[in-house]
């Protein structure tokens, strides 16, 4: 059975998540350890006047009761991003409020107990105090004239932040034969990966050194985070472990307060402390994605060429700054908005806004999916408003394949790709030239058929480090990975990714098989623990494979040098004169070899050995900082059919081409496509984080009230794959975890208003909307 | 005030002293350790702690392990023999329905009870039974697949 790259391998980790034995961070209970319950603020926006903590520390069980004043002098959650390095507004996040809540799920206490129940009941009987303030909960509300501000600054601003030429692009619009304008929402959304987060704190007094146990996508930047700007704990005091973890979704990139106090608290009771989410917390306090407002204004000429494109932003921080929160709406937003086209001249001004919500964080595509959304939107409308063939305006504006290397007016110059060829194919594949009939069907049936097109691209593989430090990234962007080869010539991989249901254990043993010639189940990919890995900036941004496959295969070539070096001396050939290849090292020209498993037992009982000028042993580690971003791109094509009478939506075909350029596992990488379109399906027509503009009260609190989708709203997908390799990588490989997700809403968007002949429904486009939509239209 | 539950839990007979307001999940998770089975959420909604009582499977969030009193209870930790999947596991694999893990023992199980009571479902069929367990990360396009191709192991 093929195992190399490219083979659809079946994934090592499976037998353990299919029989129970995953483990993820609820599963662990350490000895001795107590148990943790927040008390979170119930209102929105006030003053503490008090936290009465008496009651509760007199409960059964209860071992303590901290808050803010505790804390005080231990530093707040730090943010990881300023655009252009600043001025940004970044007021302090303190861990346990301090003085004032300004979010309802704020944390005002932390209550430790024997058992969750005694933390549980005791958090009960914590009595708050609030002096109430009114709440800003709407963007429009928290830039009012003199709407009452969240933090001690002079009103809710974050950040005021542009890119592209502003003159040029005003220009173009002057010469414009016509201008198509939208107004468009981009719903926010929690991102519910079905692990809730939890966290367990740990210290070690016999060392001085601390553990986390937490739900996290990226531990080593947890430690760095915590250790450095928070707790004063030098890396080597401070092991996070990242075990099996439930999904993510951009959910759990952020440092939380919550892995802070556990961490900190571990040491205060002299105990391990649990804390695990429960889903209404996971509502209120994960953060969440997207909460975009935007005009954007497309110029054309008559016949379609796009002159210029011209965007206003007002993207909601909510009430503190998370992690990664402005680099969301900033650079991973602006710099995607040439899309596949050649559009000349941009320009995108974006605000930044403090509300009385959950802090806005990524959240799957996070940035690409709302600049491709208003693209591929406007685009679709003004390909409808100018009479033109969706899939021929597209044609007419892509840019050519013959034209890449690209750049773009918003700074990013794209690698590779085949635009065009991708529509071609996805057209194909749709059957677009049969739409028209299956329309008319349909019309037979009572039901109103519509087609949608979005194409998209996106910058993955973050980043080369010295951009993400000019654009004002506080970390490098590079991956580690170790490459250790043990005596028999079994290997284990040390990397810097973590999977959270991505299936590196499969995907990067699949590299090291190739490239070593070894088995495949000689292979075991070890990842999610500081202590052993020698550093990592963790999985987001469809960066893995890119990254972290990368630096793999870094190690693998040292692996190979030395290999090469050890095989010429027992070969008694020059080290220039061996080739290695499926895992023999072989004398060019001769029939004298060597295999890997010979090299590698040579390497650790080195008796023929050039010990004179070179160490024993076969152990390579590598750091692999990326030369661009990869830019994947595609086009996803879907059809629905409308209900006229209740504006039910059907999905009733999804057809993607994606180019993610080389492809190590075609089995992994059709789940990541099919699990991105759920949630660009599920923002599209289900999902919606709503907020009372009055009370600030998170209205979606629980899956009852939030709906993300289920098997029943989707249907099966039809995806294939072009292949245009990434120039910059070793493996040529761009990226697959977030396309699905950039796609999927303007898609099923374009498709509905197609379906009802309107210009617009906002997101989620539910049958209410649809159903009203359809009325106005009609009353028309 | 405690009480004591007396149950089968794969294969085997436990009980244990628990509160009256204990759910079964707990008791499995916390008390048993046997933690395949999963907490996603507190409606009601997630179907990762769904394990199977008398035959049927059932939300262990949504029952008091007071309920399972004198109840035949398995979870996935159940299904696999020496080291081999049982067929539903298997397809699963086969047809890359998981991948983060965290919802499978659930969807695994529910599988399970919607194959003995129709063993031979069609696509629509299987997305309707779905209704109550939740996956964020494969669109179920795969699980789907999965739950088919095991259907069909077990029926030949």
């Amino acid at each position: 059975m093929d195992t190399g790259i490219g083979a659809a391998v079946t994934r090592k980790e499976d037998f353990r998540f299919l029989t129970g034995q995953g483990n993820y961070t609820d599963d662990i209970a350490r000895p001795g350890q107590a148990h943790a319950v927040f008390v979170r603020s119930v209102v929105a926006h006030a003053n503490l006047r008090s936290v009465d903590t008496e009651a509760a520390s007199a409960m059964p069980g209860v071992v303590a009761v901290f808050t803010g004043d505790d804390l005080e002098g231990v530093g707040g959650v730090p943010c990881g991003f300023a655009p252009d390095g600043g001025p940004m507004n970044e007021p302090p996040r303190p861990v346990l409020a301090q003085g004032k809540v300004r979010f309802v799920g704020d944390m005002v206490a932390m209550v430790i107990a024997e058992t969750l129940e005694q933390a549980r009941d005791a958090a009960e009987a914590v009595d708050v105090d609030y002096n109430e303030i009114p709440a800003v909960v709407s963007m429009e509300a928290a830039q009012a004239e003199g709407a009452p501000t969240l933090h001690d600054l002079d009103d809710n601003s974050c950040f005021s932040w542009g890119i592209g030429d502003a003159e040029a692009t005003d220009a173009a619009f002057a010469r414009a034969d016509h201008v198509t304008t939208l107004e468009l929402v981009n719903n926010r959304k929690c991102p519910n990966a079905i692990e809730p987060r939890a966290a367990i704190g740990e210290y070690d007094s016999a060392h001085d050194s601390y553990t986390l146990y937490t739900t996290s996508q990226n531990p080593h930047v947890i430690r760095l985070l915590m250790g450095a700007f928070v707790l004063g704990i030098p890396e080597h005091k401070l092991r996070v472990v990242s075990p099996d973890v439930g999904g993510g979704f951009g959910s759990k990139i952020p440092h939380y307060p919550e892995e802070i106090a556990v961490t900190w608290a571990g040491k205060q009771v002299g105990r391990p402390v649990k804390w695990t989410a429960e889903r209404t917390e996971s509502f209120l306090s994960d953060t969440h994605g997207r909460d975009h407002i935007t005009r954007v204004e497309l110029a054309c000429t008559s016949d379609g060429e796009f002159l210029g494109l011209r965007v206003h932003t007002q993207a909601n921080m909510g009430a503190y700054l998370s992690t990664f929160g402005p680099l969301i709406p900033t650079y991973l937003y602006g710099t995607l908005l040439a899309g596949l086209y050649t559009t000349p001249a941009i320009r995108c001004d974006v605000v930044g806004v403090f509300t009385n919500t959950a802090p806005v964080d990524a959240e799957r595509g996070a940035g690409r999916p709302e600049a491709t959304f208003l693209l591929e939107r406007v685009v679709e409308t003004a390909a409808r408003e100018l009479g033109i063939d969706p899939v021929e305006l597209r044609r007419r504006n892509f840019i050519p394949a013959d034209a890449l290397p690209y750049q773009t007016p918003v700074i990013v110059q794209y690698d590779s790709g085949n635009y065009e060829g991708v529509l071609d194919r996805a057209a194909e594949a749709a059957d677009y030239a049969g739409f028209a009939r299956r329309r008319e069907e349909a019309r037979s049936r009572g039901r109103l058929r519509g087609i949608g097109f979005a194409g998209y691209i996106e910058a993955c593989g973050m980043a080369p480090s010295n951009i993400a430090g000019i654009i004002g990234a506080r970390a490098g962007l590079f991956e580690a990975a170790q490459v250790r080869v043990h005596p028999t010539g079994s290997v284990s991989v040390y990397t810097g990714s973590h999977s959270h249901g991505q299936g590196h254990e499969t995907t990067f043993a699949q590299i090291v098989s190739d490239r070593l010639g070894i088995p495949f189940e000689n292979v075991d990919v070890v990842h999610g623990d500081t202590d052993q890995i020698p550093f990592g900036m963790g999985t987001y941004g469809s960066r893995s494979l890119a990254v972290g496959g990368s630096a793999i295969c870094k190690a693998l070539d040292k692996i190979i040098a030395k290999g090469k070096k050890i095989a010429a001396h027992a070969l008694e050939a020059g080290e220039s004169d061996i080739d290695f290849e499926s895992g023999e090292f072989r004398v060019r020209g001769t029939d004298k070899s060597v295999g890997f498993g010979d090299i590698a037992l040579s390497a650790y009982v080195p008796h023929n050995y050039p010990l004179e000028e070179l160490e024993p042993g076969l152990d390579e580690g590598a750091f692999y900082d990326p030369a661009n971003f990869t830019f994947p791109a595609g086009c996803h094509i879907c059809e629905v059919e409308v209900d006229p009478e209740t504006g039910t939506t059907q999905i009733v075909n999804w057809n993607a081409v994606d180019d993610f350029g080389k492809i190590v596992n075609p089995m992994i990488v059709d789940g990541q496509v099919h699990g991105g379109i759920a949630h660009g399906v599920g923002q599209a027509m289900l999902e919606n984080c709503a907020y009372d503009e009055e009370s600030g009260q998170l209205l979606s609190g629980s899956l009852t009230d939030y709906c993300i989708p289920r098997a029943d709203d989707l249907p099966s997908f039809h995806i294939e794959t072009t292949e245009t390799p990434c120039p910059h990588n070793p493996l040529g490989v761009k990226g697959c975890g977030e396309a699905g997700a950039i796609a999927a809403p303007a898609a099923l968007i374009n498709a509905i208003t197609d379906a009802i002949g309107v210009a617009h429904v906002d997101m989620p486009a539910t049958p209410e909307k649809v159903w009203a939509a359809l009325q106005s239209a009609q009353g028309e | 005030m405690t009480l004591t539950v007396t149950m089968t839990l794969n294969g085997e007979s436990v009980s244990a002293e628990v509160e009256g307001r204990t759910l079964l999940v707990q008791l499995i998770r916390d008390h048993f350790r046997l933690t395949g089975t999963h907490v996603g959420c507190d409606t009601s909604q997630c179907g990762a702690c769904v394990v199977h009582m008398n035959g049927q499977s059932v939300k262990s969030c949504t029952v008091l392990a007071a309920q399972a009193d004198g109840a035949e209870v398995s979870t996935i930790e159940s299904l696999a023999e020496n080291g081999e999947l049982h067929p539903m596991q298997q397809a699963f694999k086969d047809n890359h329905g998981l991948q983060c893990g965290f919802c499978t023992p659930g969807m695994v199980m529910s599988a399970l009870d919607l194959v003995a009571n129709n063993p031979d479902p069609g696509e629509a069929e299987i997305r309707d039974w779905l209704e109550g367990n939740l996956c964020r990360c494969t669109g179920y396009h795969n699980i789907v697949k999965s739950i088919a191709a095991g259907a069909q192991a077990m029926r030949s």
